[in-house]
């Protein structure tokens, strides 16, 4: 197995009373997509932003247990550090409304009062736009607004924004669930051009994205980590009766 | 057709051509009074008008510029009291919608909404003007700011509430520091409803006289000095319209009308802000 | 490993200013909710203040200011019941007055037209109504309202004021109209189309459907709109202040001269020498607050019960 980059370690999360996760127990390895599935409602989503740590947002939500990121305990970590090493990427495109796509995409630097020259800055925006495959449909429109993008592109432009922060890890909730297939295909495609510099959390309730992108996956089943394997092993040969009756449809 | 379904239908064409008839004569009263402000008002609107005092009794002319500086003033006091203290109670009341202690703010606010603005002189006056000693504009704008922040809080709660969550943990994903990106984020998606808000209260406070009664008081001549009583504009129709004298009434018509004008032209650029400048999600 | 000692000199180059970022992060948030327990304390602060300066009046007139019909400042005799009958008086005569038009506005603006061009004029032209100042309506009220009652007055005999509770009531009237409409309009457009359709199917007329569906449907939200309106009633000064006739006897009918707690209090406080005086006037002023804070708490707590049933 490769290095691994995000260790879970017995980790628990509640919304008060109610325990969305029980027990986590995972390794994630470094520069791989890593699919996390599940019917609705088993805790996916919930694992997801437990690793930015947004999931302490909601009131009455809390965790217990471990994450390290590179051997340190991100509970312990300054939060503002760990979320600028860790991007994220939403269901839904939500770009600045207020920004220009070139402002979106430095958000992260201008919002955290990060000082960049203008040469920095076009270089940053100029290269993560490549790299979320945006910049040759909006290189003539920089300085308009984000949300006059399509939903795709403005999926695009999200990734770009977290993309320029540099982050070791992109967690990707739903992405494409908001989108027409043709983009979701472009998304798709990207995530794999992705993978050489980052490592890829996405969730998904699509198993075929899952299977299509993903090296490895997991499967959560009520607030439970059923089964994590590579991705080929755990759609050929799931281990576990509920993944079985999952991936051939059974339930979900 | 039947009798009786044909007469069903006569009761519900008689209904409809009542309560239109009745909608139209509700809407009368408006009309009739923009009508009269506007012939009486309009001709006593000269360049006179707006640069002298009033004249004393039995003197042609005059104008109201102690009343037209008087209103600036204290308007713009209560304004500069109001507006960053509601705008944050309602980035308050939007943020912590789920708290105890939110809810009971929530409650405070209707409750200040409903307070009769006289009892708000009151309270002013034994708050400010007693221990000061004196009346005094300052003591006018405070009163007033009191009555500006319950719309000014409301429309700020409503229009942050209508911000996607998704926007703020973006911001907050990208390791923006909670008061970041309220400040530069969440903040000026709303700046449209805090606006609207904030212009819509200055038109509803523009025009109160009650609260000014035992504060700013009133004064005939040109003060700028908040620490001193000081006209405005209601207080001037107040003391004139109650006269028996024409050229007074004259002078209140007019003061009416410059009112009136400057309130229609706030709605007016309240409901073009709520239109215009609302960004899109 | 590697990747550790590259954390670690980020995390030192930035330490200093990160600290000064949590500093600010609490700062922030505490000032937030500082705002609401302002809010909370000003709102406590006017109620103690007002108890506070009413007892001497409490002290020297008991349970009497309630009942008490003379009113002389000289004789230090402090009776509001002429303002207290003046008040309920005039705000339930606009009430009254009031209420047919609002409730065929609401109906005209919820049900019949709630979308569209004719919609807009007559919501826009009501809510103007709301802020047109209320020393203009007095103003407005004294130039052309009183010699119309006036001469009403001559015709039917009474001695002809033209100022008095009538005129106050229907210039009252005229100003709540959008209070009320805003609200009750609100609640007849939520009734659930449904519930119109299973009528309309039945072969209803929609005279039949508002009177047998939306009125009974939405009965406690209009009874709501009609508090809060009073609520404003109650309170409202200067029109009335400039219209009653500001007369200190009891109202023998509706075109008598008479006076409202509210009326009373403008015309009087910067007049009010003595102690007791001043104390009868802001205990009045503290029972104008009372009663309008419950009228409003209750209209907005049958609302929110409306809105969640």
């Amino acid at each position: 197995m490769e290095n691994s980059i995000l260790k879970v370690e017995h980790l628990n999360a509640f919304f008060g009373e109610a325990k969305i996760l029980s027990d986590i127990i995972l390794e994630i390895p470094e520069n791989q997509i890593i699919a996390l599935m599940g019917p609705s409602g088993c805790g996916k989503t919930t694992f997801l932003r437990s690793i930015n740590r947004l999931h302490e947002l909601t009131p009455g939500a809390r965790t217990e247990g471990k994450i390290y990121l590179f051997e340190e305990d991100i509970y312990k970590m300054n939060l503002i550090v760990l979320r600028r090493k860790i991007g994220m990427v939403f269901q839904r495109p939500n770009p600045f409304p207020t920004m220009s796509i070139f402002e979106n995409v430095i958000s992260g630097y201008t919002l955290n009062g990060i000082s960049l020259s203008k040469s920095q800055k076009e270089e940053l925006v100029e290269d993560s736009l490549r790299k979320a495959s945006l910049w040759k449909e909006v290189q003539d429109n920089l300085h308009k607004k984000g949300t006059f993008l399509s939903g795709g592109q403005q999926q695009r432009l999200c990734i770009a924004r977290s993309l320029s922060m540099k982050p070791d890890i992109i967690l990707f909730d739903e992405p494409t669930s908001s989108l027409d297939p043709i983009s979701s295909n472009k998304i798709e495609e990207l995530l794999l051009d992705l993978k050489k510099d980052y490592t890829i959390i996405i969730v998904t309730h699509n198993l075929q994205q899952a299977a299509r992108t993903s090296d490895y996956t997991a499967f959560f089943y009520l607030g439970e980590l059923i089964e994590f394997n590579k991705t080929q092993a755990l759609f050929s040969n799931p281990a576990k009766r509920q993944t079985e009756d999952y991936i051939s449809g059974r339930f979900g | 057709m039947d009798k009786a379904i044909k007469l069903r239908f006569y009761k519900d064409r008689i209904f409809k051509s009542g309560i239109i008839l009745l909608t139209v004569l509700s809407t009368l009263p408006l009309l009739l009074i923009l009508f009269y402000i506007v012939k009486q008002g309009i001709t006593s609107i000269n360049w006179d008008f707006f640069i002298n005092l009033p004249k004393p009794v039995g003197e042609k002319g005059g104008g109201i510029i102690n009343a037209l500086i008087g209103s600036g003033i204290i308007v713009f006091c209560a304004s500069l009291m109001a507006i960053p203290f509601g705008a944050l109670a309602g980035l308050y009341l939007s943020e912590y919608n789920r708290d105890k202690l939110a809810y009971w703010v929530g409650l405070c606010v209707d409750v200040l909404q409903g307070i009769p603005s006289i009892v708000l002189g009151i309270i002013i006056y034994l708050w400010v003007v007693k221990p000061t000693g004196h009346f005094s504009a300052l003591s006018g704008s405070i009163a007033l700011a009191i009555m500006m922040l319950p719309p000014i809080i409301k429309s700020t709660e409503e229009t942050l509430k209508l911000i996607p969550v998704t926007i703020k943990e973006a911001s907050l994903a990208l390791g923006v520091p909670y008061y970041k990106t309220i400040l530069r984020i969440i903040l000026p998606m709303g700046l449209n409803g805090i606006l609207s808000g904030s212009i819509l209260s200055i038109s509803r406070v523009a025009g109160e006289t009650a609260p000014l009664l035992f504060t700013a008081f009133g004064n005939p001549f040109i003060n700028t000095n908040i620490l001193k009583p000081m006209s405005s504009l209601p207080l001037l129709i107040y003391n004139y319209a109650g006269s028996a004298y024409e050229d007074w009434h004259k002078l209140a018509w007019g003061a009416s009308f410059v009112l009136i004008m400057s309130i229609l032209f706030l709605n007016l650029v309240t409901k073009i802000l709520e239109r215009r400048w609302r960004i899109q999600f | 490993m590697l990747f550790d000692q590259k954390n670690k000199t980020i995390n030192n180059r930035e330490d200093k200013k990160l600290h000064k970022v949590l500093l600010f992060e609490k700062i922030f948030q505490k000032s937030l909710g500082l705002t609401g327990i302002i809010l909370i304390i000003i709102l406590i602060s006017i109620f103690i203040t007002l108890t506070i300066t009413s007892i001497p009046s409490i002290k020297h007139l008991g349970i009497k200011f309630l009942y008490g019909k003379a009113w002389n400042p000289v004789t230090d005799e402090y009776g509001a019941l002429p303002f207290l009958i003046g008040t309920l008086l005039t705000s339930l005569l606009a009430l009254i007055i009031s209420s047919p038009f609002a409730l065929s506005t609401a109906i005209f603006l919820g049900e019949y037209y709630p979308k569209g061009l004719v919609s807009n004029i007559f919501k826009n032209i009501i809510e103007l109504l709301a802020s047109i100042p209320s020393v203009v309506y007095g103003f407005w009220g004294i130039v052309i309202l009183v010699p119309i009652v006036r001469n009403l007055e001559t015709q039917l005999h009474v001695l002809p004021y033209g100022v008095g509770i009538l005129t106050s009531s229907i210039i009252l009237a005229i100003m709540i109209i959008p209070y009320s409409v805003s609200l009750s309009r609100q609640v007849i457009s939520m009734v659930p189309p449904s519930l119109k359709e299973g009528a309309y199917s039945l072969g209803a007329t929609r005279f039949e459907v508002i009177k047998k569906i939306i009125i009974p449907h939405t009965r406690s939200g209009l009874f709501a709109s009609i508090l809060l309106a009073l609520g404003r009633a109650l309170g409202e000064t200067m029109a009335v202040t400039m219209l009653i006739g500001n007369s200190h006897y009891i109202p023998k009918n509706i075109f008598s001269p008479g006076n409202t707690m509210a009326s009373v209090i403008a015309n009087e406080f910067t007049e009010a020498t003595g102690s007791v005086y001043l104390s009868v006037l802001i205990e009045m002023g503290l029972l104008l607050f009372v009663v309008t804070t419950l009228i409003n708490i209750s209209g907005r707590q049958i609302i929110k019960r409306y809105i969640l049933h």
